[in-house]
């Protein structure tokens, strides 16, 4: 994974709510048995309006998409993180995430930031007004920083934090404790089941 | 401070690895469900790390999403369909996991066949990459959906690491009234909590309603749990839960059912625990419950009309109602009852198992469906079941299509799909745009529901017949 320290880039106003896995990615681009490519399902059906945000040459490149609350609820489909990561995404600011969604964004690299719906509207207005304007994600001090002197703290606990700013993977953190799981298991109930 | 615990604390806790301050804690995983859309990719991870799957005995895989249901003995038509799950074989093989492919008679949804073989008990933390694994918290068991990343997470250390969430209870008092199911009950849960309502918390479902139910009933409650946005849904195991699996092929016998039914009985929220967030939902004045907008918070009983965005005070909720409007194609004051369907669906892992059917055959009885009407039991097993009471009989004279296992018309990734603009009463999880094929428009509904609607053509409740 991709270390997460400080990110400055051009954002994408999404004014809408309960943006659903179903809309990042339609099932149909779930089919792929491989974890590239799904930049192009990304938003797939909205994109065909010709209206949609990110069909605004203004807001091409940017890298931090600025949504309504409940953002990634629905499937639990991770495809909508590499969807969004692939097309260039590195933030996606919020004032609700779905859950799943929340916790597959920290595991592939792409940063999930809560703000209030006051403040991520006034980050959606600065960049509707000025497509070129600059945001920046500064997750070591945990902050967003906006427009001349706009600036809010966003919340995310210690560890997730250092996980993604040293770029680590989950699976190899969890096998430093390996003897855990095997003593854990020893001792498991006698008459859970096995599928064999 | 209160000491008590929650059911949701209790199977926690016994499941923790390792603890530390500042980290999440290690949870062990009883039982990790696996099918072919969101595993090919964790996979291919582990065979990059040289990694391989620590319990394979703890893991058990099966063909849904993709599958179609007709003509199952043929190569799946889509090439890309037919490649993932062709994956999904050669990975099962080369990794040991026992696999229910198309054609094999335990072979269905990833959250029916679990509990039909008994692999899903009380107290288990139970795992797949699908948001409705929810559905196993019926049992009393923590079960909850997870990305592919967590699925690869899983099969090479047999745990997660999460934080515990919050807790909260919704209480459901009173009876359910004649005529009103679970279906209804959790639909109108989630018009009342929001889509987001449940957001960082396990739920535990509690009350006279919810003890009155039966065990499958209980898992289309906890089924969209996730709906609401909540981690996992939980019901305190009894009698009921019991007796569901007593004798089952993967349920402990003799002196192990004794220790475990002893232990089931421990797992109940202790009378002095605390939720962090407590609902009070009045079963007694539900009635039939539809959807009529693009995400499941929005619905209301079926004697409304087609709410005016201008009722919605927040102004997010007045502009995703104006959204949803013009997605369905549905003008504010229109009575529900007068909403038009082109397609009935009946299954998915919310309402494919055989109640679900009983449900739908007894208003489909003696009657003609006027609309295309799709019945697809969530199992082999549930198909069967059904055959042996000539269900399929009262369904195929009534004029509705009888089909092969399978998530089917859920989600738009096998041939079963509406056409742009086709409207459907669906009993399925989820009214989100596109969500049962491009265009399509769908309104969640009970089973019964759905199967007074294919004879109208209109949303019905079997009582207006």
């Amino acid at each position: 994974m991709e270390a997460f320290t400080t990110h400055t880039g051009r954002a994408v106003p999404l004014r809408r709510s309960n943006v659903d896995t179903d809309q990042i990615i339609p099932a149909v681009w779930l089919k792929q048995v491989s974890r590239t490519g799904f930049e192009k399902g990304l938003f797939a059906a909205w994109r065909e309006d010709p209206s949609f945000v990110l069909n605004d040459p203004a807001h091409e490149g940017a890298s931090i998409l600025v949504a309504g609350p409940d953002f990634g609820t629905g499937s639990s489909r991770e495809h909508a993180v590499w969807a969004l990561q692939q097309y260039g995404f590195r933030v996606v600011i919020a004032p609700r995430f779905g859950d799943i969604f929340r916790n597959n964004a920290t595991k592939g690299g792409l940063l999930p930031v809560v703000l209030p719906g006051e403040v991520v509207e006034e980050i959606q207005d600065l960049v509707e007004a000025d497509p070129a304007a600059e945001i920046t994600v500064d997750l070591g001090a945990r902050e967003v920083r906006y427009g001349a002197d706009g600036a809010h703290g966003f919340e995310i606990d210690d560890y997730t934090r250092w996980r993604l700013m040293e770029g680590l993977d989950d699976i190899g953190l969890t096998l430093r404790y390996a003897d855990h799981i095997t003593t854990y298991e020893n001792g498991r109930q006698s008459w859970l089941p096995t599928t064999v | 401070m209160s000491e008590g615990r929650t059911l949701a604390e209790k199977v926690w806790d016994q499941h923790v690895v390792r603890r530390a301050e500042g980290e999440p804690d290690l949870l062990y995983i009883d039982l990790h469900l696996i099918h072919e859309v969101t595993s090919p990719q964790a996979f291919d991870g582990l065979r990059m790390a040289g990694r391989t799957v620590r319990r394979p005995d703890l893991t058990i895989a099966t063909e849904d999403h993709n599958v179609p249901t007709r003509d199952i003995l043929a190569p799946i038509a889509d090439p890309v369909s037919r490649a993932q799950v062709e994956t999904l074989r050669k990975n099962a093989a080369e990794f040991g996991i026992r696999l229910h492919p198309m054609g094999d008679d335990g072979q269905g949804i990833v959250h029916v066949i679990g509990p039909q073989l008994g692999l899903t008990q009380p107290g288990m933390t139970v795992v797949c990459g699908d948001s409705h694994t929810s559905t196993h918290g019926a049992f009393g068991a923590l079960a909850f959906g997870i990305g592919t990343s967590e699925v690869e997470h899983v099969l090479a250390t047999q745990t997660l690491p999460a934080y515990r969430p919050k807790t909260m209870a919704i209480e459901v008092r009173g009876e359910l009234p004649a005529g009103v199911t679970a279906k209804d009950l959790i639909l109108a849960i989630i018009a009342k909590i929001g889509t987001g309502g449940g957001q960082g918390h396990i739920v535990e479902y509690r009350g006279e309603a919810i003890r009155e139910l039966s065990m499958e009933a209980r898992m289309t409650i906890c089924n969209m749990s996730i709906e609401a946005g909540a981690r996992a849904g939980m019901i305190a195991p009894d009698e009921t839960t019991f007796e569901y699996l007593r004798g089952r092929e993967h349920a402990p016998q003799g002196a192990e059912w004794d220790a475990a039914v002893e232990y089931w009985k421990s797992l109940r929220t202790d009378d002095d625990a605390e939720f962090d967030t407590v609902v009070e939902i009045d079963a007694a004045s539900l009635t039939p419950f539809v959807t009529w907008g693009t995400n499941p918070g929005q619905g209301l009983p079926l004697g409304a009309s087609v709410p005016s965005p201008e009722e919605f005070a927040d102004p997010v909720e007045r502009a995703a109602a104006e959204r949803a409007l013009e997605y369905m194609g549905l003008t504010a004051g229109t009575p529900l009852r007068e909403i038009a369907v082109d397609t009935v669906f009946l299954g998915s892992c919310t309402n494919g198992r055989i109640e679900d059917l009983r449900a739908a055959a007894e208003v489909l009885r003696g009657r003609k469906v006027v609309t295309r009407t799709l019945v697809v039991p969530g199992s082999m097993r549930v198909k069967a079941a059904a055959e042996a009471e000539g269900l399929d009989r009262v369904f195929k004279e009534a004029g509705a299509e009888w089909r092969e296992a399978g998530c089917s018309m859920c989600l738009g990734m096998n041939p079963d799909q509406l056409a742009a603009g086709e409207r459907s009463a669906s009993t399925s999880n989820r009214n989100f745009e596109g969500r049962q094929g491009k265009g399509g428009r769908t309104h969640l509904v009970s089973p019964a529901v759905a199967a007074a609607t294919a004879v109208t053509g209109r949303l019905t409740a079997p009582a207006d017949l």
